[in-house]
């Protein structure tokens, strides 16, 4: 899958990335606590958000996350989407909730990612 | 080991805003130095945590990268409070952070279970009153 078929599948508007859109996507993480997304594994990973803020972005570059998805119609402020750009981490919102939106990616085949072992 | 690299990053308390600055210099560094991608982003990881535990719970501290051969090493030193019970705090779930910090989607409990995990080798030394020393290494090489 590439951030693309995310994109389509969540009915999702690009806010920052157009030129990333041909990545590929190869698990999927959707949370609200940024302490739980940094205890998994991330690589290639989608996240599933509907926190808006800096650390969103700031723990998603950290992790190696390609793409964040802003559930629920939420709109990034600049500064958060500059430091998207600075990181090159495509951005998308969509009008689904993040359960839906999880629901939708998973159905097609884009799996969860796994509890992190040393 | 000689070391190759040294820098000492300043962390202010409750600096929330700017928590994660350092970090991310620490992660475009050593992506410079070109380090594997699986080992950078456990430092990565390790170094945020322990950077937005100087933010939330410490009255301000350093955090201090070094870089030989064979490893990668970090290292945060505060000035207090001081941990009472390290066994608790290395216990998944138990949090004593603030509302500020949950607000921000941190606090759950994971930061201090969650270096462990992701460094070679992890020491922590606290004392109450005096401050918190956590020392984290990362090998280079498996």
């Amino acid at each position: 899958m590439t951030i693309r078929d995310v994109m389509n599948i969540v009915e999702g508007k690009v806010l920052y990335g157009e030129e990333l859109l041909d990545n590929p996507v190869d698990t999927a993480c959707g949370s609200d606590l940024m302490s739980d997304v940094l205890a998994f594994v991330k690589d290639k990973t989608v996240l599933i958000t509907g926190l808006i803020n800096t650390h969103v972005v700031r723990t998603a570059e950290m992790l190696d996350i390609t793409c964040i998805v802003f559930s629920r119609g939420k709109q990034p402020n600049e500064e958060i989407l500059e430091m998207a750009e600075e990181a090159g981490i495509a951005v998308l919102s969509t009008k689904m909730t993040t359960y839906t939106a999880c629901g939708e990616l998973y159905m097609r085949g884009l799996p969860g990612t796994k509890e992190k072992t040393k | 080991m000689a070391i190759l690299m040294e820098q000492v990053f300043p962390v202010e308390s409750g600096a929330y805003a700017t928590a994660g600055e350092a970090s991310t210099t620490i992660k475009r560094k050593l992506k410079q130095l070109g380090i594997d991608a699986n080992v950078l982003r456990r430092v990565s990881v390790a170094s945020y945590e322990v950077e937005l535990n100087l933010v939330i719970h410490s009255m301000g501290g350093t955090l201090t990268l070094q870089v030989d051969p064979e490893k990668v090493t970090l290292i945060s030193q505060d000035v207090g409070p001081g941990i009472p019970d390290i066994d608790k705090a290395m216990t998944e779930g138990y949090s004593t952070a603030n509302e500020e910090a949950r607000t921000l989607g941190f606090g759950a409990g994971m930061g201090l279970p969650n270096m462990r995990r992701n460094a070679t080798e992890f020491d922590i030394q606290s004392q109450v009153g005096v401050g918190t020393t956590i020392m984290m290494s990362f090998a280079l090489k498996g």
